[in-house]
């Protein structure tokens, strides 16, 4: 079979799960269903430095950025200023280009601000950053993100954390068909079948977080995504049958006795 | 000797007069390597840590990655 690889902004991904550091009872869980995953991209978030209590673990000490891609996120952003402060200080730490871009509108539902994150994505995007960029399932937003410059559109299946899966297949398979972009589905996925879903309306990858922090056995959980996923690129890539109304038999009608 | 007031991470830090960032930052003991640092909302080049003297009411953000999604 000829290779599948997730590619943004031309560097080539063999997984095309990502997975967010966020809400697991411990660094080393995190790393843990990190590695069961598979995934080879994970998100992180810029936060201060704890300067009262300096035993804290470190991330970094954990998951080797060398090994794994750091994908800085701007979550708590809630204007284009904070957010483009934050990923160039996401830039600064270790030269960190490919970032994800992700400015809140409410902090209840978490909906994206979509003209703030249209503005920081052009921005961002003029000083040389690669701009992933979770953004509400609007087929026309995500013409407009992709025409000042996006590296990646990632429309969320669902609010954040909510766990209820892909709500609007509809226009997730408009935003397929308009773009070549890499489309990956950030957000609201509740379960494995959820991330074959979404591969099998065409997108290229899957962005999960608390689905597999919060499962009741995260690494089950990781390792259930990372096959979920693999599923359903191999089912999109296969081309499935046409869909009928009546029944058509898998056991020919001639010879019966 | 003379103290002045700073802010480090958003908590006031008294420090003397000829403070430099350089001697904040090992003070605190800040793996470089690991973030990046904001002088009054500029990012500072770490190779010129030495060479910047910390003035009064300078606001001075050290930050890095943590889990997130």
């Amino acid at each position: 079979m000829k290779k599948d690889n997730l590619i943004i902004a031309k560097k080539k991904f063999r997984s095309r799960l990502i997975v967010g550091t966020g809400k697991y009872k411990t660094m080393s869980e995190c790393a843990k269903a990190i590695k069961i995953s598979g995934a080879e991209i994970v998100t992180v978030a810029v936060r201060r430095v704890n300067i009262s209590d300096k035993r804290k673990p470190l991330l970094m000490d954990y998951i080797d950025p060398k090994k794994i891609t750091y994908l800085p996120n701007t979550a708590g952003c809630f204007n284009s200023n904070e957010a483009v402060r934050t990923l160039r200080l996401a830039r600064e730490i270790g030269g960190w280009k490919i970032v994800k871009l992700e400015v809140l509108g409410d902090k209840e539902n978490l909906f994206p601000d979509m003209i703030e994150t249209l503005k920081s994505t052009e921005v961002l995007t003029k000083e040389g950053f690669k701009v992933m960029v979770y953004c509400n399932d609007d087929p026309l937003m995500a013409k407009r993100l992709e025409n000042v410059g996006a590296a990646a559109i990632m429309p969320l299946a669902a609010p954040i954390g909510s766990g209820l899966g892909i709500q609007n297949k509809i226009n997730i398979q408009i935003i397929r068909k308009q773009t070549n972009l890499p489309l990956i589905i950030d957000a609201g996925l509740g379960q494995a079948s959820d991330a074959t879903i979404a591969m099998e309306l065409g997108c290229d990858g899957v962005l999960v977080n608390t689905a597999i922090a919060k499962a009741k056995k995260p690494f089950e959980m990781a390792l259930a995504f990372k096959n979920a996923v693999v599923a359903g690129r191999q089912s999109y890539n296969s081309g499935r049958i046409d869909k009928i109304l009546m029944g058509n038999p898998s056991s020919p009608f001639e010879g019966i006795i | 000797m003379n103290k002045i007031k700073i802010k480090v991470n958003g908590k006031i830090k008294l420090i003397t007069n000829s403070y430099k960032l350089s001697d904040l930052l090992k003070n605190l003991k800040i793996p470089m390597k690991k973030v990046a640092i904001e002088v009054n909302e500029e990012i500072i080049d770490k190779k010129k840590i030495n060479s910047i003297k910390l003035k009064k009411n300078d606001k001075i953000e050290i930050v890095h990655f943590i889990g997130g999604g």
